[in-house]
Formats: C-alpha cells, sequence, structure tokens
C-alpha cells in the first residue's frame, strides 16, 4: 500500500466500505478516537497497512509521525499482516515457573521462526503475549483463538501438526 | 412475564423517559404504585424462575468465564443442551461467570426441583452425560467429582445436608469471605434481572434518594476501604479531593487495565459480575458530582468487554444509567475504553492519556488526577475490585465493613492464586490472613509434595517472600515492609524447582520491555539490571580476567544500580520495578552467589550453567536428539551411542525433552 496522494481531499471515498464506515463512525478531528480507529482497522485486516496511518491523520487531524508513535507504543498493533492462525503464547508469570520458555523454545524450533515473524507459508505467526489469564492452565498456547493448556514442549509438535493437517 | 422490568399491567407507567425512583424495589417486590394481588404473583414467579425455584424445571449453571471456555466449556453446554432436549427434560441452560475454583473447571451446577443447587468438578463429556443420566434422570448423585451444595437462600437448600457438604467446606472455599466474587460463578452475568434479585442497585437507590454526596464519602471514609489496585490509598479520601477540585466538567475512570502477568481478578469480576462494579461506579459518580465515566479495559479481555457493553446497553434502555437516572435527576453516561497493550497505562496518568488517544506516558505528579485529569479536568480513578465494594459498604453500613479484616486495612483481597500450588484460582480472603493458609490451606499445598520456596506477590512491582515470612499477614503495611505489596493481587507460588534469580530476570525482562522510556532511571536502569543478570546465568569458560571481575562486582552492582532506580524514577512503576530484585537478593543471596561465584543454578533452571551430557550405557543411537538440536552440536552414527559437542551446545534443552530413553543428564 503506498501514501495517499494529498491532492485529493477526500481519499477516504476512495476506500473499502467497511473502512469508510468505520471512520465516519467517529467525529473528523475526533483525537480521542484515534486508539479505537487503530484497534478496529486492525479488526479488519489483522495488521495496520499503511495508508490507514495517513488516511487517520489526515481525518483526525493529527500529524502521522504521532500515529505512527502510538501505534509502536501500544503491544497490540502490528504492520506486518499475519499468517492463517496466530499461534500466542503466553508469558505470564505462571506460565513461565511452569515451563512456559521450554513451549516457546519448541515452538521457534519446530517452526524455524522466532517470536514476531510469520512461517513462509504464511500459515502461523509466533508471538508472546503478556497473559492470557487462564494461569491455572499454565503453561498455555492459543493457536487461532484456540486454547491449549498443561502443555509440554513434546506436545507442541503434536499440535502443530494438527493444524497443518487441516489444510 | 419476560422480564423483572417489563411493566405488569397498564397502571406500571415506568419508561426510560419517565423514571420511577422504586424501579429497584418495584422488581422484586412489587408492584408498590398500585395494589394487585395478580401482578404480584406475576412477579413473584418470574423471581421464583430467576432465582432457579421453579418447580418444573431443571437449571444446568456452567462456567463459561476465559478459564471456563478455556477448558472446553462451550462443547459441554451445547452437549447437555442437546441431550436434555432429546430426553425432553424442560432444563434451563445458564451461562454462569468464573466461579474461581479454576483446578475444577469445567464445573457445572445442577439445580432440580426439590434439590438444592448440587456442584459438580472436571466435568468432561462422560461425566456430562453421567450428570444427565443419574442425578437429572434418576436423583441419585454421582460420587467422584461432586464439589457440594451452593445455597442459594432457597428452602431446598439444606435438603441434601446428610449427603453432600456445602460447597463453603471444600478446602479452596473454607477461609474465603466472598464480597467481591458474591455473584461471580452464582449467577449469569449478562443478566441485569440476576443481579438485581441479589440486593443490586438496592444501594444506588439509596444514595440517590436519601443520601448527600458528603455523605456517602463519608460513609466510604469511615469504611476504611483502600484502593485495591495496589497502592492502597484510601478511596473515600480521593474522592473527597475530587468533589473539592473545581471544574466544570468531572470524570470517573475504572482502572480495569490489569497488566500484572500472572493476575486475572479484574478479569473474573467484569466477566462474572459486570454490574456490581458499574453500581459502584455509579455510587462514586454520584458523590464526586461526574457525570461522564470510562472503564478502561485490556484489549486482551474480549469477553469482559462484550459483558460490560451488555450491561451498560442494558441499563440504559431501563433508566439505570444515562440522564436522569432513576428520576433523580442525576445524569451519568459510562463509556468503554480499550486498552492496547501497555503494562504502563496501569499508571493513572499514563491510563488518562491513552484515553485521550495519545501514547500511555506517566507525567509527574502533582497536579494530581483529581485536580487536573482527563483533558485537564478534575478525574477519580479507582480499582475496579475498589468499585465492586462500594455498593456493598453502602448498603450494610460502614461499620459491618470495618468489622472485616484488620483495623488499618479493612474489608477483603481478591488473589489470583497460581504457580505451583494444587488448587489455583480466584479466592478472596479477609485482610490479615496469613500467607501460609492461603497456601497451604486454600492452595492445598505444593504440587507433587515438594518443598515450598516463595511465594511472589504484587506481580513486577511486588516481591518474593520466603518460607521465613510465610506468617505474614496480609495486609498494606505489612507486606510493604516485608518488601512486597499488596499489588493487584497476583499470587504465584514458587517450589524448590524455581531458580529465584530466573524469576529476578523473567520480572526484568518484562518491566524492561514495558517501561515507557521517559525517564532514564527507568529506561537504561532496568535494561542495565537485565544486562547483569543475564550475565550471571550464562559461564564462559574462556572469560578474560577484566570479565571475571565484572561477574564478581554483579551483586554489589545490582543492588546498587536497584536503590537508584528506586529513588529516581518518575512514576509508581520505575520506582517499583527493581523490587523483585531487591527481595530476591535480600532472601536468596545465597542463589545469587552461586550463580556468580560457583557457576552454578542450584534449581537448575539457569540453561547457560548447565552442563549436557549423553550416558552412553543408556544412548540407544536413534538419533532423534541430533535431528532436533538447533546448533547441530550432537554427533554420532546410527545405532551407536551419541555425543554432544560442548562449544556447540547453547543448552537449550531440546535434546532432553525429545530423547525417548532419558539418556541426557543434565548437571
Amino acid at each position: 500500500m503506498g501514501k495517499v496522494c494529498c491532492c485529493n481531499k477526500d481519499s477516504l471515498a476512495k476506500q473499502d466500505e467497511a473502512i469508510q464506515k468505520l471512520f465516519r463512525s467517529y467525529a473528523p478531528g475526533e483525537k480521542e478516537a484515534l486508539i479505537p480507529i487503530l484497534q478496529e482497522t486492525q479488526g479488519l485486516y489483522g495488521y495496520l497497512p499503511k495508508s490507514i496511518l495517513y488516511l487517520a491523520s489526515e481525518y483526525l487531524n493529527v500529524p502521522v509521525g504521532k500515529i505512527y508513535g502510538v501505534a509502536t507504543f501500544y503491544n497490540q498493533f502490528r504492520f506486518d499482516p499475519v499468517g492463517k492462525y496466530l499461534i500466542q503464547v503466553c508469558a505470564g508469570t505462571a506460565c513461565h515457573v511452569r515451563g512456559g520458555g521450554l513451549i516457546l523454545q519448541a515452538l521457534e524450533s519446530e517452526l524455524g521462526i522466532k517470536a514476531g515473524e510469520t512461517t513462509k507459508n504464511s500459515l502461523f505467526t509466533l508471538s508472546t503475549v503478556a497473559c492470557l489469564g487462564a494461569c491455572s492452565m499454565a503453561p498455555v498456547v492459543t493457536i487461532g483463538g484456540e486454547f491449549h493448556g498443561r502443555l509440554q514442549p513434546k506436545d507442541v509438535v503434536k499440535l502443530l501438526r494438527d493444524y497443518e493437517m487441516k489444510e | 412475564m419476560n422480564s423483572l422490568f417489563t411493566p405488569c399491567c397498564e397502571k406500571c407507567t415506568h419508561t426510560k423517559e419517565t423514571p420511577c425512583a422504586d424501579l429497584i424495589k418495584c422488581a422484586v417486590e412489587g408492584p408498590i404504585c398500585h395494589e394487585d394481588k395478580n401482578c404480584h404473583k406475576v412477579k413473584q414467579n418470574r423471581l421464583k424462575y430467576l432465582q432457579g425455584a421453579d418447580s418444573d424445571l431443571t437449571y444446568v449453571y456452567i462456567g463459561m468465564g476465559t478459564c471456563g471456555l478455556a477448558a472446553g466449556a462451550d462443547k459441554i453446554y451445547n452437549f447437555m443442551a442437546k441431550q436434555l432436549e432429546k430426553k425432553k427434560i424442560p432444563t434451563v441452560m445458564k451461562k454462569v461467570g468464573c466461579f474461581g475454583l479454576c483446578t475444577e473447571e469445567i464445573m457445572v451446577d445442577v439445580k432440580k426441583p426439590g434439590f438444592p443447587r448440587v456442584s459438580f468438578a472436571q466435568v468432561n463429556l462422560e461425566r456430562a452425560a453421567e450428570i444427565i443420566d443419574v442425578f437429572i434422570e434418576h436423583d441419585t448423585i454421582p460420587e467422584g467429582y461432586l464439589l457440594g451444595t451452593v445455597p442459594m437462600g432457597l428452602s431446598s437448600d439444606d435438603s441434601l445436608q446428610d449427603q453432600v457438604h456445602y460447597i463453603n467446606d471444600f478446602p479452596m472455599m473454607k477461609k474465603q469471605q466472598r464480597l467481591v466474587l458474591r455473584n461471580c460463578g452464582i449467577i449469569n452475568p449478562e443478566s441485569l434481572e440476576e443481579y438485581v434479585m441479589r440486593r443490586g442497585y438496592k444501594a444506588l437507590t439509596k444514595v440517590l434518594f436519601s443520601m448527600k454526596p458528603d455523605e456517602v464519602i463519608t460513609e466510604v471514609i469511615d469504611s476504611g476501604l483502600r484502593g485495591r489496585g495496589g497502592g492502597g490509598f484510601p478511596t473515600g479520601k480521593k474522592w473527597l479531593f475530587t468533589r473539592k477540585a473545581e471544574g466544570k466538567r468531572k470524570f470517573l475512570i475504572c482502572n480495569a487495565d490489569e497488566g500484572d502477568p500472572g493476575a486475572f481478578m479484574d478479569r473474573s469480576v467484569l466477566e462474572g459480575d459486570p454490574h456490581s462494579v458499574i453500581e459502584g461506579m455509579i455510587i462514586a459518580a454520584y458523590a464526586i458530582g461526574a457525570e461522564e465515566g470510562y472503564i478502561y479495559v485490556r484489549a486482551e479481555y474480549p469477553l469482559a468487554i462484550a459483558r460490560l457493553k451488555k450491561a451498560i446497553a442494558n441499563l440504559e434502555a431501563n433508566g439505570i444509567l444515562g440522564d436522569n437516572i432513576l428520576g433523580s435527576g442525576f445524569n451519568f453516561h459510562l463509556k468503554v475504553k480499550m486498552g492496547a497493550g501497555a503494562f504502563v497505562c496501569g499508571e493513572e496518568t499514563a491510563l488518562i492519556g491513552s484515553i485521550e488517544g495519545k501514547r500511555g506516558i506517566p507525567r509527574p505528579r502533582p497536579p494530581y488526577p483529581a485536580n487536573s485529569g482527563l483533558w485537564g479536568y478534575p478525574t477519580n480513578i479507582n480499582n475496579v475490585e475498589t468499585f465492586a465494594n462500594v455498593a456493598l459498604i453502602i448498603d450494610k453500613g460502614a461499620n459491618w465493613f470495618k468489622s472485616i479484616g484488620t483495623p488499618k486495612s479493612s474489608g477483603t483481597k481478591v488473589f489470583a492464586l497460581t504457580g505451583k500450588t494444587k488448587n489455583s484460582g480466584l479466592i478472596e480472603v479477609p485482610m490479615g490472613i496469613s500467607l501460609r493458609e492461603i497456601i497451604f490451606e486454600l492452595g492445598g499445598g505444593l504440587q507433587n509434595d515438594k518443598q515450598f520456596k516463595a511465594a511472589q506477590i504484587g506481580g513486577p512491582s511486588g516481591g518474593c517472600l520466603p518460607v521465613e515470612l510465610l506468617d505474614t499477614a496480609i495486609d498494606y503495611d505489612s507486606l510493604q515492609r516485608a518488601g512486597a505489596m499488596m499489588g493487584s493481587g497476583g499470587l504465584v507460588v514458587m517450589d524448590e524447582d524455581t531458580c529465584m534469580v530466573d524469576v529476578a530476570r523473567f520480572f526484568l525482562n518484562f518491566t524492561k520491555k514495558e517501561s515507557c522510556g521517559k525517564c532514564i532511571p527507568c529506561r537504561e536502569g532496568t535494561a542495565r539490571l537485565l544486562e547483569v543478570l543475564e550475565n550471571i546465568v550464562k559461564s564462559n569458560p574462556n572469560s578474560s580476567e577484566e570479565e571475571l571481575q565484572k561477574r564478581y562486582q554483579s551483586i554489589n552492582q545490582l543492588e546498587r544500580l536497584a536503590h537508584v532506580i528506586k529513588d529516581t524514577a518518575a512514576c509508581g512503576l520505575g520506582q517499583t520495578a527493581p523490587n523483585p530484585v531487591l527481595s530476591t537478593l535480600k532472601y536468596f543471596k545465597n542463589e545469587y552467589e552461586a550463580h556468580v561465584y560457583d557457576k552454578r543454578c542450584p534449581a537448575k533452571q539457569c540453561r547457560g550453567l548447565l552442563v549436557y551430557r549423553i550416558n552412553p550405557k543408556v544412548c540407544r543411537g536413534c538419533g532423534i536428539c541430533a535431528k532436533k538440536c538447533p546448533q547441530g552440536a550432537i554427533v554420532g552414527e546410527r545405532a551407536h551411542s551419541h555425543f554432544i559437542v560442548p562449544d556447540k551446545c547453547a543448552r537449550c534443552g531440546a535434546c532432553v525433552e525429545f530423547c525417548p530413553f532419558d539418556a541426557i543428564t543434565v548437571s
């Protein structure tokens, strides 16, 4: 996605209907709407396309640099597309004490990627999350929103195979 | 009648536009404005239906908080609903919040006519089928996974007392005193009616029509309620500051940005009983004179967000939230704001920045938010659990609340008990209880009968308490004296296999990542602390004299730097960030010394200090380890014993995990 041309004042009109609807639900210039707009955009695309940052800048009248500052400050926002299954490894205290680090290591070596990266076939994106709040099932991993608890590093291989088999 | 709030007949005039002051009382005891036996009967029947006392229906309650859902509660729900429909048993299926006994998930409660509500633990599909066949159809109670009976305030509560004990006799429940969690796991959190049925919004009515704002504040001050988010500032006093501050608008914010990794109290309360928090907020708003409010929730809690939004919509539709609440003339508008994943936003000035659409960076105080907060207006911020206590204090009085807990810390505290205890989950205990009671009585001791080593309390801002301090009373002041803090309520128990240096490193890694970067002590200091810790958890046989000298200075350096950060960081999070290091240094110095001087990790957790060897007598040469080794450090011929090249080994431990013959030893 390229930079939005500044000579066209109503660049929002050129966007998808969903994005237009999303933006129009907030008043132009309403600065507090920035984070919700970014969150909802990520909800639509799974990441923040560059063009949306320019669009938001124009719509809310906030410099694009500030928007980039906000988007990089919060852990939630991503600038790259995610794979089909987002793997979230819980890095909370309870999971750490019960061996969550080994689970992450096993996933990294099995997928051949580091946390924050996506596999070449765009199937898995590996990420860590501060806490999923399912501490009694520690260590916990979610794959595409499904919870898997009380894991051993050995289980991880089988889990990944199951998801690969679905394809 | 489809709801306690639908008009009983045309004489009922309550709508959102023409609200009644007596709405709440009318819903449970009504009708109040006119006498009509039929109307009364209709309401009472509806109440009976909601309480689970309908004589024709079987009620099935399934815990469907995030933890229950993670364990697969939705599958059990669908299965039971389908089976009961097939068998033509008239049933009400209810989704309730988290009861807190996380190790016993999935929990299913059944209430049959004439029977008390019976709770079953760790229900899978087989057990669900058995519950239907044996209990629901044939009135016999299946053994083995029975938790107890749940008192509902009904005449049938005691009808099984000879056979089944009460759930409050369950070890994890015995010493609990459930105020904040009074409704969690009991009612359907999405139902306003069920909350009202259990004395909900009674306190609000009392406040709006019989108390002046100052009286409300006095009551809360007298109760001794202190901020449950960690700081422990007296709640009533905080309200008074905002009430006295001058401003055209005033704001009220509920801090539900539960960032402590390993804590989930706020999530469970919001998921299990959102109305208790909202009622507390409306009362607080009335007391301080705020007309606008926000609940700032972590985006990682989608279910809590959905339930809050539903609760707000429900209240607005019934005239209990919005303009002219219950006809009192008081307006309060409430919005949900989603956080975006930043630990520092739990700090109040950072949270305000985040609501304003900026980066969440703390700013110096004063001015305090009470004088200049959201958009420069007076703002009051309290934690979820604090608000959940408010309605009870108003309803039952400050003296009642004061009688619970200790003189200086009244009331109860909810803890997320996790780690290596046998039972883990959410517990609510009176202040003043000892750590020993929590861990060994409620928690049931440690798994596999291992030795207790430490309890980490208060998350990244708290500290680790050793075995000698097990008898510390849990209240704000004694915890602070011991070098920990109440924090939001995370309580992680560690056993002999946990390395305390590794725990300190874990928290430092977290605070370093989450530091907002504004002040140097926190940004650079935590990075340096982590650097020292990273250095001592590995060993390099070829280190130079200079490097060794540096290593031997580590403990002194850690201590000095930690104190500097504590004294100079700009916000509460920075000032408390070194606590995990300081408290482990204080109580577990011998472990640091073993790492630094002997290059040995007593708990065998720090991989950088371990040596991996393959026992040639056990190894069968299957080659799996060589395949799994990411460094290619394992060599050997097939069917012959393999060998680890020490220089190449990254000590990741993958070989140990995958060796089918346990041939790899760690020392």
